[in-house]
């Protein structure tokens, strides 16, 4: 009995997603049937492509040809390990993000429902294709349909202009990235001309076309991914989308740069050379350091999560960089951890993203508001999406026993083998990358810090605030499941390593799995017990029995008592909401030590002011020091071509003579 | 795992809650000989802990539940944080539930629910203590990360007991990136600790204040818990200090005889401990808050010099 191959099942997702979009526009304006029926239908489709992929990882690959695409050209489709690891991100986070769109759209708010139902399966549907393409032209068809579509959802209230703008660079960045990943896929042809990926893997480049298709691949997935230089489409496109939009670009879409960078390194390229992951690694603890500390001094709740999540981004890319490095010197035991670390922290990432991103959804329904100065005590009316939150920002800071954890511990557990290198200073230098690696995980403790306690704790800063409601039923089911995984994956790391350790074995031909299974489900040890293990179950479990026994045994023998009254505040009685931190006040230690890396605007009171003001504006270097130079240049040089289009005929014909005297004295006979 | 190891193990945890008020006492009796003042008597923090169980906790009207479960929180996580440091014996059942980096990783969890208290009344102190508590925790945790590197590269592993073990078995070689990662370390855990140079527990100055301005609002039980918490971190940093620097004494199996002798080995060390730490605190001030990045700083790069010797110098070793 012929069975339902993976490929074709994840196919048939891609079909039913599509369906689902389209099925929108049969009545675009019925809220009730696209966020009741379609958005849950696209969750469970979201469910079955994560099952599937998870049933299929580790088994050999399957391939597909499907008969549309250019003539000779047809699409081709491969589904491996690697690919079915992002497919199972894609899908289980996916499934929490649909169910909280459910209850999210409202009437009212920006395009029709029925498009965005479209545009968002398109986006979905896209992603899906991009991580199962296996030839260069599905794969760009694909990854310009995620591009579109994501464009057409950050610009789904293109009544502000600001919106317009953040989805206008985003699109012009992300077409930057797309010639870089063009040229590079061309690169890698070498001149035959054939595009499919198993040609690809055929060629033998030398070391310099090599690099070259590297570093534009780097280039090319890193402007998708949000990597320096060309990050600065995240911080405008995240807080201009909806937000179950921005979750699915924060936590899924940026992976998808990560697996182009993945099968561009390790499976399409054959062996990298060692120099490629410093650069690797350089580029992402620049976008780490630079993305907590830009995350840290936001005052704009999205932003702050949109600048961590280049941090996070960064992270990944130091984990491939170090990856890159141990696997050039062949040492794939120790590449293997580091692959382990990369992939477990997108799919971390993943998960406390995209609950973090749904929770400012849900803030900013119930209180229309996205300035952090505005916010505060969101705990009494919000108490769902309070403690859910607070799951995804332990997560965020990297604190165990939460899913950030995990992959950071791996990932210091890599760079404390790379003394082993046989290289002279690159074993010296990499431990202290290490270094900074651990300054940007307490940075991002403090950023999380600071998002959590101005947006949910302290008294609220504005008297609207006392209407905000909690969650509907619908986004707590989204909020929940995003929860669950990030919990899950905090405390069962050998059972999921089990799982994605098939792509480690596929891109580096060995894995961790056989180690970790050997001490137990409940212990991590991906070495030895002996040499550093990590038990997040029993960390839990002791925690949890800590609070719940020290609870019973005061109550029982001391008392229960308790009363209430108004705060102390070392007896001060002006305790309005306005004698608490800002945002800006809670950050201003870090502007204050880093002063350096930021554009800072102040304008501070003085004593003769009738109406005393203190405001600060923290700007990126990048925008001055890069882009609007760069922006000039391209408007003075398109100012110089004007200049040749008069507008009037005689001096087109001119041209055109002249050109014809030019011609026929190069072209003669 | 025997019933014999659970057993020490559920003894070293009690022994934990058990001398680390004492060690509190020990501590500010010796700074106050040292300031020439009379001393408190060496059993007060069981009189304070009592009498603050005793008490109604008075809860401010905005408080959430939050603050209500923060204190039984940062207990749970220090109390587990002495589980795992090895003060006893090396061998204890709970050792590989978290190695040196989750270590720092469960200081960080009790720091995040102790500085997400302290916003939530949303108070001015709050706030303030919030923010300052989350700068010295992010210029130390950098610091101690690197320590433990160092200790982690000496010992080919990252987790506690095998680098005690290690460094305990070693032949008498004075290995120069330990001074540093000891220095490094010392400095650290004066600022975690909430000590003169960077804080003062002894005063409720407003412009000085980290630990105290975050704790202002708790009274009664809950405050009981924040007190003993904190006493459980310095007795934490206490043994895993001497533990990492000064592993002798410790047993390492779980024979019963070794196990007996490494408890009054520890009392002496953490005896001495404490009066160094006194000693320390009488002879230096207290620094502005913006000073503390400087002296965090400082680690931090003693803790880097460390490392960077290990691997210059020590490689080939």
């Amino acid at each position: 009995m012929p069975t339902l191959l993976a490929i074709d099942a994840l196919l048939i997702a891609a079909c039913a997603w599509l369906a689902i979009g389209l099925a929108g526009l049969a009545a675009p304006r019925n809220l009730r049937f696209i966020s009741k029926l379609l958005f849950p239908l696209g969750a469970a489709v979201g469910v079955l492509a994560g099952l599937t992929s998870l049933r299929f990882l580790g088994a050999p690959a399957e391939v597909a040809v499907l008969a549309i695409g250019l003539p000779g050209l047809p699409f081709h489709l491969r589904l491996d390990s690697l690919a079915a690891v992002f497919v199972l991100l894609l899908g289980f986070a996916s499934t929490g993000i649909s169910i909280f769109a459910a209850g999210y759209f409202r009437k009212g708010e920006g395009a029709a429902p029925g498009l965005m139902c479209l545009q968002y399966h398109i986006f979905l549907a896209s992603m899906l294709l991009v991580l199962l393409a296996d030839d260069a032209y599905a794969f760009m068809v694909a990854w310009e349909g995620m591009a579109l579509s994501s464009f057409f959802l950050v610009t789904t209230d293109h009544r502000h202009a600001e919106i317009r703008r953040a989805g206008y660079l985003y699109l012009l960045i992300a077409h930057v990235g797309a010639i870089g990943i063009l040229l590079s896929f061309g690169v890698m042809t070498a001149g035959s001309g054939d595009y499919s990926f198993a040609g690809m893997r055929a060629q033998q480049l030398s070391p310099f076309w090599g690099s070259a298709a590297f570093l534009l691949a780097l280039f090319g997935f890193g402007a998708k991914a949000g990597l320096l230089p060309v990050h600065v489409w995240l911080p405008e496109a995240h807080p201009a989308a909806p937000s179950p939009v921005s979750a699915m670009m924060s936590g899924v879409m940026l992976k998808t740069a990560i697996y182009g960078l993945l099968r561009v390194s390790f499976d399409l390229l054959g062996e990298p050379l060692w120099w490629w992951g410093v650069v690797a690694m350089a580029v992402g603890l620049a976008s780490a350091v630079f993305g907590v500390l830009y995350s840290t001094v936001q005052s704009d709740m999205k932003r702050l999560l949109a600048y961590s999540s280049i941090e996070n981004i960064g992270l990944l890319a130091v984990a491939l960089g170090l990856t890159l490095i141990f696997h050039a010197y062949r040492m794939e035991a120790l590449a293997a951890l580091s692959m382990t670390a990369l992939l477990y922290h997108c799919l971390a990432h993943a998960g406390f993203k995209s609950l973090l991103f749904l929770c400012t959804g849900s803030v900013l329904h119930a209180t229309r508001e996205r300035s952090l100065g505005k916010l505060g005590g969101l705990i009494h009316r919000m108490p769902w999406v309070a403690w859910l939150a607070l799951a995804g920002v332990i997560a965020s800071a990297g604190l165990p026993p939460l899913s950030g954890f995990v992959s950071e511990w791996l990932l210091l557990q890599a760079f404390l083998f790379s003394p082993g290198l046989p290289h002279p200073w690159l074993n010296m230098v990499v431990p202290v990358a290490a270094a900074v690696v651990a300054l940007v995980a307490a940075l991002a403790g403090f950023a999380m810090v600071k998002f959590y306690g101005i947006v949910f704790l302290g008294q609220m800063r504005e008297e609207a605030l006392k209407d905000a409601h909690d969650a509907g039923p619908w986004e707590r089911i989204g909020l929940v499941w995003l929860a669950g995984l990030t919990l899950a994956l905090g405390v069962l790391p050998s059972a999921v390593i089990a799982f994605i350790d098939a792509a480690t074995q596929q891109l580096l031909g060995t894995g961790l799995a056989d180690k970790v299974r050997e001490h137990g489900w409940w212990m991590l040890a991906p070495i030895s017990p002996d040499r550093a293990s990590y038990e997040p179950l029993i960390f839990l479990a002791t925690i949890a029995a800590a609070v719940l026994l020290g609870r019973q045994l005061v109550h029982r023998l001391y008392h229960g008592r308790l009363r209430r009254s108004a705060a102390w505040d070392c007896g001060y009685v002006f305790q309005g909401p306005r004698a608490q931190d800002t945002a800006e006040g809670f950050s201003q230690p870090i502007r204050r030590i880093f002063e350096p890396m930021f554009r800072m605007e102040r304008h501070f009171p003085t004593v003769r002011d009738g109406k005393p003001y203190y405001s600060v504006k923290v700007e990126d270097h990048f925008w001055h020091g890069l882009y609007l130079p760069l922006a000039r240049l391209v408007s003075g040089v398109s100012a110089l071509i004007t200049g040749l289009q008069g507008g009037r005929i005689a001096i087109y014909l001119l041209y055109s003579f002249l050109t014809l005297i030019v011609l026929l004295l190069v072209a003669r006979p | 795992m025997s019933l014999s190891g659970l057993l020490w193990q559920l003894f070293a945890i009690v022994l934990a809650l058990a001398l680390a008020p004492l060690l509190t006492g020990w501590v500010n009796q010796c700074r106050a000989w040292l300031q020439n003042r009379s001393a408190p008597p060496l059993l007060q923090p069981y009189y304070m802990l009592h009498k603050l169980f005793l008490k109604d906790v008075v809860l401010a009207h905005g408080a959430s539940p939050l603050f209500r479960f923060a204190p039984f929180a940062v207990f749970g996580c220090m109390l587990l944080a002495c589980a795992i440091i090895p003060t006893l014996s090396t061998d204890l059942p709970f050792a590989p539930t978290a190695d040196t980096i989750a270590l720092v990783g469960v200081f960080g969890l009790a720091r995040i629910f102790i500085s997400l208290a302290a916003m939530d009344i949303g108070t001015a102190f709050g706030t303030l203590g919030g923010r300052r508590e989350m700068l010295v925790g992010f210029l130390a945790e950098p610091a101690l990360l690197m320590v433990i590197f160092t200790m982690a590269m000496i010992a080919q592993s990252t987790s506690v007991a095998t680098i005690v073990e290690t460094l305990a078995h070693r032949e008498f070689v004075i290995y120069p990136s330990l001074a540093f990662a000891g220095i490094a370390f010392t400095f650290v855990s004066f600022a975690e600790n909430a000590r003169v140079p960077v804080d003062n527990p002894a005063t409720h100055l407003e412009l000085t204040m980290i630990h105290e301005a975050m704790i202002l609002e708790y009274s009664g039980r809950h405050l009981a818990l924040i007190e003993w918490a904190a006493s459980l971190k310095l007795y934490a940093y206490s043994c895993l200090g001497l533990a990492l620097f000064f592993p002798w004494g410790i047993a390492e199996g779980d024979s019963f005889l070794g196990l007996l002798i490494s408890i009054p080995v520890l009392v002496a060390k953490l005896a001495i401990g404490g009066v160094l730490l006194a000693f320390i605190e009488s002879i230096n001030a207290k620094v502005r808050i913006f000073r503390a990045p400087e002296f965090l700083g400082t680690a931090f790069l003693f803790a880097v010099l460390g490392l960077l010797v290990r691997l210059l110098l020590e490689n080939r070793v």
